[in-house]
């Protein structure tokens, strides 16, 4: 079926999806389950005295309460990337939310009572819950130093310092330096799906279920933690019903398996959104930014320091933290540059990917100091960005991925959209920014197609689809080069008993990286074809070429499926084709690799400011990202769309707000608000450059998170242009708008502080 | 009535179908649905009536089944998700949301697919404003709300 590329096909799935029939975790019931309930602590930071589980041990349908004690001896501990979190709390507890003990029982209400009758002596301690006081001396350790042996940093509760610089920073001359402080709100994931884990004996192994990202990531922390070999862990994830990197990595699947495994039964645990809250957010973050410019406007030099709080167990955050400061300087030509990120550990709940990995964070400051800049310089925001937005071909940031894409077209496209320049009503204003991330680092995808008798094909691939429609690509792409309607073609995930092999579904990486193994395999197939086409017709293979579903034999063209049938006989069959798709780790280098690609986008807004309430309305919000090829336009808008409305989320109304014991105050959906259909922007507009130029199937790049990126730093510019206030905190709620408008004069003179004439760098 | 282990005998009629069920007391219909028979299509999220995605239809008007207990819904009529689509083709609605790419993940959309449902019984041709408003209980973290806004102007539109 030439002609499936480019186009909106329908999403792979989709009908299951409006009519309910689609089975997520937690719609999958087992027969024999055990209700897992945890029980934890009503503060982050305790020390447990003593457990007494004798009353809960006793209700009826309590079949198992688990504590670290009941567990092998030391407590097992697991992460992506240190082991330091234990399968459940070890002597403390470090967040609010870690659980100390977990009932299983025969129903939800059993479970749930005997995890009231728990009782825990604990000694309740001060909680870290800033940078300020993890970083204050004499600070309580987060982390037991022993966890850590052989890092310097052991002793403190810096996890780890990424130090990144180029050029001469300190012999930079400048017209002018503009600095400023900005902080990055605690957000969470918010998955309109909770999380939901299950698993169960398999014979001489364990299955698990989980709406997890990453399922071979997960066999194999399970397989670790159970001495179990690879093959005797089988995990089935269906779909995620929302991840956004929340779901990437392992939470309370081996807890769950400890229980199965004990209890000989199924065990059931499903998270209640306030426990999601708990078990995934993002970090927050307080950023400095130092930037040197020549009086056109020239960058002669930047510093970003950014503090990164992750929660008391790393999880993947501290890499988010130095993949996304390590791109902190922006889509420019720097030429001297001191990068120092910290990732900084404290007793709040583990932070871990959420789209954009660690990117908006430096953005927000980044991004809000051109937009200073542009201002003290008197240049127009864009034109300060165009002069220096780093072109094709140039390597932006020394030792990794040159710039891969015409990125002025994307600024201009965006500027002809929000109709730059033109005059505006009192009251709004328009702001602009870039946002730009590196794709993934390293990476390996495994594809398998079958093309069966019948010329339909079942395609197995280990991406998860959570939404943002790998089904449906990989399905398009097989279309195109086996010649077969989608309608004829089967996509198997989430199984690892049934699919190859991939690293995980993260970093937009999945239509280039499996999408690449899942063209390969259909070059086997087509391969394959080609053989037999030779053979049927007694002609030579140099004479054939299979290419996008049709066979061009010397006579003319034939479709695949009719050389398939008297190719394949009497007996019938399949062909098949396995793709891979690698991208190797380069040694030395800070991330290990570099970008496969980057997502690049310009967001520009139009926003009115209300100077009684302090409510911003946004007009128009453009955004237009770089995709290099929209396989699918209609997905491609709906990703764009998407991490626009969630950055619009961190942007106006999400954070966290902790108490002195460090609970989270606004737990849950009440009192911790994400956009709905009635905080949208008036208008949005989504539109996408498309040159073709990436590395994914038909020039594709990824490109869920672009939109993501730079929300923040474009509104607020917008609000500025609108007021003249400049916000260095996020979120910006009515309230804290109100209040920069009623300071407004102190705030200019802020502003004006900042800009210093002709200090050397 | 209320046996000795605390259940108490409640009939519901179920997407047209009469059922004649137990419920604990305190057990939403929510959980009813989904534990008791087996209709998962109603999802479970926020289970304090903010997010929308265990929306379905009680006697003609749609509620959070999160905050309705189940006994509180005796002799009611109930429609769920799976009562949309029960002959086999989807709704135009349905179709809409498809077209549109109204649905990613999809976790939310039975939720937002019953909210429209009784948006156009109520207003046939809504503005985009009352589509706006009118699903603005039904949260989607993907972001789809344009998307769905586009939806179910054009199931309205489509029902001319």
């Amino acid at each position: 079926m030439s002609g499936q590329i480019g186009v909106s096909a329908e999403r792979v799935g989709g009908p299951a999806r409006v009519t309910g029939a689609y089975q997520y975790v937690g719609d999958i019931r087992l027969a024999d389950v055990l209700h897992v309930k945890l029980v934890t602590l009503p503060c982050a930071h305790a020390r447990i005295r003593s457990i007494d589980v004798s009353a809960a041990e006793r209700l009826p349908g309590v079949r198992l309460v688990m504590t670290a004690a009941s567990l092998p001896q030391p407590v097992p501990r697991f992460g992506p990337q240190f082991q330091d979190r234990p399968v459940l709390a070890v002597d403390e507890t470090k967040y609010h939310g870690e659980p100390v003990a977990a009932v299983a029982a025969d129903t939800e209400d059993a479970a749930e009572a005997g995890a009231r009758l728990v009782r825990i002596d604990y000694l309740e301690l001060p909680p870290i819950l800033s940078v300020a006081a993890a970083l204050a001396p004499g600070a309580p350790l987060v982390q037991d130093p022993e966890l850590r042996p052989g890092d310097p940093l052991a002793e403190t509760n810096v996890l780890r310092e990424h130090p990144v610089s180029w050029g001469d920073v300190a012999g930079a001359v400048s017209d002018l330096v503009v600095e400023g402080t900005y902080t990055f709100p605690m957000v969470t994931q918010f998955a309109i799906e909770p999380h939901g884990f299950m698993a169960a004996p398999d014979g001489d192994g364990v299955l698990i279920w989980s709406s997890i990202q990453h399922p071979y990531w997960l066999q194999k922390i399970i397989a670790e933690i159970l001495g179990l070999p690879l093959a005797k862990v089988r995990v089935l994830a269906p779909d995620p019903g929302g991840a956004f990197g929340g779901k990437q990595h392992t939470k309370f699947e081996p807890l769950v398996a400890f229980i199965a495994l004990r209890t000989g039964r199924p065990a059931r645990l499903i998270l209640t959104l306030e426990e999601t809250f708990q078990a995934v957010r993002r970090m927050s973050a307080e950023v400095r930014v130092r930037t040197g410019f020549l009086s056109d406007g020239t960058i002669t030099f930047r510093e970003v320091e950014a503090d990164y709080l992750l929660g008391a167990y790393a999880d993947i955050a501290d890499r988010a933290a130095s993949k996304g400061s390590h791109i902190s300087c922006g889509p420019y030509r720097v030429p001297a540059a001191r990068i120092v990120a910290r990732s900084i550990l404290s007793h709040t709940p583990p932070a871990t990917a959420f789209r954009g990995f660690g990117a908006p964070q430096p953005n927000w400051a980044v991004e809000s100091n051109m937009d200073d800049a542009a201002r003290a310089l008197g240049l127009d925001p864009v034109e300060l960005r165009l002069r220096n937005l780093a072109r094709r071909g140039e390597e932006f940031i020394p030792h990794d991925t040159t710039v891969d894409g015409d990125w002025e077209q994307t600024i201009r496209r965006a500027a002809e959209l929000i109709g730059w320049g033109t005059p505006l009503p009192a009251g709004r204003g328009r702001g602009v920014a870039l946002g730009v991330k590196s794709g993934p680092t390293t990476g390996l995808s495994y594809a398998t197609v079958r093309l069966l008798a019948d010329g339909s094909v079942i395609l197995y691939s280990g991406t998860s689809d959570m939404g943002q429609g790998s089904r449906t690509l990989f399905a398009q792409i097989a279309a195109e080069e086996l010649g077969v309607p989608i309608d004829r073609i089967t996509v198997v995930m989430g199984d690892t008993a049934v699919v190859p092999y991939d690293q995980q579904t993260s970093a937009s990486r999945s239509t280039v990286l499996m999408g690449n193994a899942v063209l390969q395999a259909c070059r086997e197939i087509q391969a394959k074809v080609r053989a037999m086409a030779a053979r049927l017709h007694g002609i030579s293979e140099t004479a054939i070429v299979v290419e996008r579903g049709i066979v061009r034999l010397p006579d003319g063209p034939v479709t695949i499926v009719e050389i398939l049938k008297p190719g394949l006989g009497s007996l019938g069959g399949e062909v098949i084709g396995n793709g891979e798709s690698r991208k190797e780790a380069e040694p030395g280098h800070p991330l290990s690799g570099s970008a496969a690609f980057y997502e690049f986008n310009c967001t520009a807004v139009e926003a009115e400011v209300d100077e009684d309430t302090g409510n911003v309305a946004i007009v128009r919000h453009v955004t237009v990202s770089d995709v290099g090829k929209a396989i699918n336009p209609l997905q491609v808008r709906g990703q764009d769309e998407g991490a626009a409305i969630q950055g619009l989320g961190h942007t106006f109304m999400e954070h966290y707000i902790f108490d002195e014991s460090g609970r989270i105050r606004n737990l849950g959906a009440i009192d911790y608000r994400i956009p709905t259909s009635m905080d949208l922007p008036v208008e949005l507009q989504s539109d996408i450059v498309e040159n073709a130029d990436g590395p994914g199937p038909y020039g594709a790049k990824g490109m869920s998170e672009g939109a993501l990126i730079c929300t923040a730093a474009a509104v607020a510019a917008a609000i500025r242009d609108a007021t003249g206030v400049v916000i260095r905190d996020l979120p910006l709620t009515p309230e804290r708008v109100w209040k920069a408008l009623s300071e407004r004069p102190l705030a200019t003179a802020a502003a004006h502080e900042v800009a210093q004439r002709r200090v050397p760098g | 009535m209320i046996d000795q282990a605390g259940a108490v005998r409640i009939e519901l009629t179920v997407n047209g179908r009469q059922r004649p069920l137990e419920a604990s007391p305190h057990q939403s219909l929510l959980s009813l649905l989904r534990d008791d028979l087996g209709l998962t299509g109603t999802k479970a999220c926020c289970l304090v009536g903010e997010c929308g995605a265990c929306t379905v239809s009680l006697n003609g008007r749609i509620v959070d089944s999160c905050l309705i207990l189940a006994v509180e819904a005796d002799g009611a009529e109930l429609t769920t998700i799976e009562g949309l689509a029960a002959d086999g083709p989807l709704t135009s609605l349905q179709r809409a949301f498809l077209e549109e790419g109204a649905a990613q993940c999809g976790y939310c959309t039975p939720g937002q697919v019953m909210a429209a449902r009784d948006l156009l019984g109520r207003i046939p041709h809504p503005t985009k404003a009352e589509v706006q408003e009118g699903m603005g209980g039904n949260l989607c973290r993907c972001g789809c709300y344009y998307q769905i806004t586009e939806a179910v102007l054009g199931a309205a539109a489509a029902a001319d």
